[in-house]
């Protein structure tokens, strides 16, 4: 599985960045600054004439941690709330459809800007305003899936067999709509790693003198006659994790269904 | 006649269903399903259901079977009214009605193993079964509708139509039930394959005694099953009877229709008269 194999690279690498790096991310060598890829700078150095590939790897740690977070909260409120939606419809449905409508109605980039107006920025505050952003996102998918497969006639026989609402959720409506979260998660996350390197320019995410990839991908555009290969490269992980992400998704999906396990 | 409670007594059952309501400062409109629909069904004795499509046979199944809040009107099954009854106890009654569905591959999860899916009323209703025990009843019951022990280890789409509508059937018998409600448990499935699982029903009723709210838009089915016939049109029960004589001498003129509708299908069977015995 590529997916697999891309994604563990990429946690191995942030891993490895937080004990070593071929140089250290901070120290500033202005006299060998904006050098090409060399044996010694494998990617070469950026306008402070720091390393560019220890600058990648510690990067990794930022938006692997930010986006996992925020997704993370993203489906660990939007999934429960879309799922008690489909199970109890009526008012409670109404209730969580408004919320979701209300949160929907900011977008990531705005609530990060409200959250950093109140709490000052950070990666802490890129976190919350993208995981929030992502509650909406979880909780219609979770809905629409589930409202659905409530009308299966499975889910009547649990109901025959005297089955609560929450037990068939449980048993019946997750595992059914797993694979779609998965898929969903993986191109959250993806989108959240793309969010966050959007806020960092701004300056509301990742502080300097931190690395992250949308940090060094926008310092990179004032200089990209000069030396594109500063834009290639942060861009280029961005792209790779991204693609991972998504070929993940796709072979979990594979995995989880039992239709096509014994395909392969 | 009985001197106890009748098995199951539906009394003025009326079912409307509301329909999303077309502009917005208006009443949603409702639809009426059931309309005042009353049966009585004796242990042991079985209820066969007619009527074309849209005469409210699934809506009757599901207000039998508590999953639907009536209207107006009242449902009693071993003399208890289940939509007065707390979770707990209807719980309790659920043990003693099971129901089969129509489509065997919208009634199966695809995410569960067959013996979780046949145990599932087990585990709801019978809390303590477990280990060796739970293992032997679902042995027990899959063998009974002529499947393997061993199946209960495989996933319902390694099965055929016929052989999932088997699972489906073990389900619903894994409590031993004196209810099954069969909403055309037979119409979705090849015609060779219809009569086996027919068989299959009739060799259950009588081995366990069972009573069937056997439904079905398929008149030559019915005799097989049933001693009773009930004729729904548009929410009402318009006709009712025993089956030989509901067929020989059909009173309600839709009934009349009904039957001419119907093929000759094993209709000279026990040297009968055909099906058709509209003019
Ligand atoms: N959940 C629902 N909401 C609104 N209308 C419904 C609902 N379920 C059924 N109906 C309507 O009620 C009527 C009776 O439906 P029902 O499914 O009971 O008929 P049926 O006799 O089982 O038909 P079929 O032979 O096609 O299964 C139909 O007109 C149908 O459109
Ligand atoms: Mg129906």
């Amino acid at each position: 599985m590529i997916g697999l194999a891309v994604t563990l690279v990429l946690v191995a690498v942030a891993l490895l960045s937080l004990v070593w790096t071929p140089y250290p991310i901070a120290v500033i060598d202005v006299p060998g600054k904006l050098q090409p890829p060399s044996a010694e700078h494998w990617l070469g150095t950026d306008q402070f004439g720091r390393d560019v590939l220890s600058r990648i790897m510690a990067g990794a740690v930022n938006s692997i941690a930010v986006s996992l977070v925020a997704v993370g909260i993203g489906a660990g409120i939007g999934v429960p709330l879309g799922a008690l939606a489909a199970a109890r419809r009526g008012l409670v449905e109404e209730v969580v459809m408004r919320f979701n409508d209300f949160t929907f109605a900011f977008p990531a980039l705005l609530s990060a800007v409200m959250i950093t107006a109140l709490f000052g920025p950070g990666a802490v505050n890129a976190i919350v305003a993208i995981g929030i952003f992502n509650i909406p996102v979880f909780a219609r998918l979770t809905r629409g899936a589930a409202l659905s497969l409530w009308q299966r006639d499975f889910v009547l026989a649990a109901r025959v067999a005297g089955r609560g609402r929450t037990r068939i959720t449980l048993d019946h409506i997750l595992p059914n709509i797993a694979s779609l979260l998965i898929v969903q998660m993986t191109i959250q996350f993806a989108l959240a790693i793309l969010a966050e390197a959007g806020l960092s320019y701004l300056g509301l995410g990742t502080q300097p003198p931190n690395p992250s990839w949308g940090k060094m991908l926008n310092e990179a555009q004032t200089l990209m006659f000069l030396a594109p290969q500063l834009a290639v490269f942060p861009g280029l992980a961005i792209m790779i994790t991204v693609l991972g992400l998504n070929l993940l998704g796709d072979g979990l999906r594979d995995l989880l269904d039992p239709r096509l396990r014994r395909l392969r | 006649m009985t001197v106890t409670a009748p098995l199951l007594r539906v009394e003025d059952l009326t079912l409307d269903y509301t329909l999303p309501r077309r502009r917005l400062f208006e009443a949603a409109p409702r639809f009426r399903a059931l309309n005042a629909v009353s049966l009585q069904l004796a242990k042991g004795e079985s209820l066969a259901v007619v009527g074309e499509s849209g005469s409210g046979k699934s809506s009757l199944a599901r207000a039998v079977l508590a999953l639907e809040r009536p209207t107006a009107g009242r449902v009693e099954l071993l003399g208890r009214d289940v939509y007065a009854l707390a979770l707990g106890p209807l719980r309790a009654l659920r043990r003693h009605a099971q129901m089969v569905f129509q489509d065997p591959y919208g009634s199966l999860d695809p995410r569960r193993k067959v013996g979780w899916i046949v145990a599932e009323p087990l585990d709801a209703l019978e809390q303590g079964v477990a280990g060796d025990e739970r293992r032997a009843r679902i042995a027990e019951v899959l063998e009974s509708v002529g499947l393997k022990a061993r199946d209960a280890e495989k996933f319902p789409h390694e099965f055929s139509g016929g052989q999932r509508q088997r699972i489906a059937i073990a389900r619903a018998l894994i409590t031993h039930p004196d209810l099954i409600v069969a909403d055309e448990p037979v119409s979705a499935l090849d015609v060779s394959v219809q009569a086996q699982v027919l068989n299959l029903f009739m060799d259950l009723r009588e081995r366990l005694g069972l009573s069937y709210l056997f439904i079905s838009h398929d008149l030559a089915v019915v005799r097989h099953v049933a001693e009773r016939v009930a004729v729904m049109c548009q929410g009402e029960i318009v006709e009712e009877g025993m089956v030989e004589e509901v067929f020989r001498r059909p009173q309600h003129p839709y009934t009349r229709k009904l039957l001419a509708a119907v093929p000759r299908i094993g209709g000279a069977r026990r040297g009968e008269p055909a099906a058709t015995a509209a003019p």
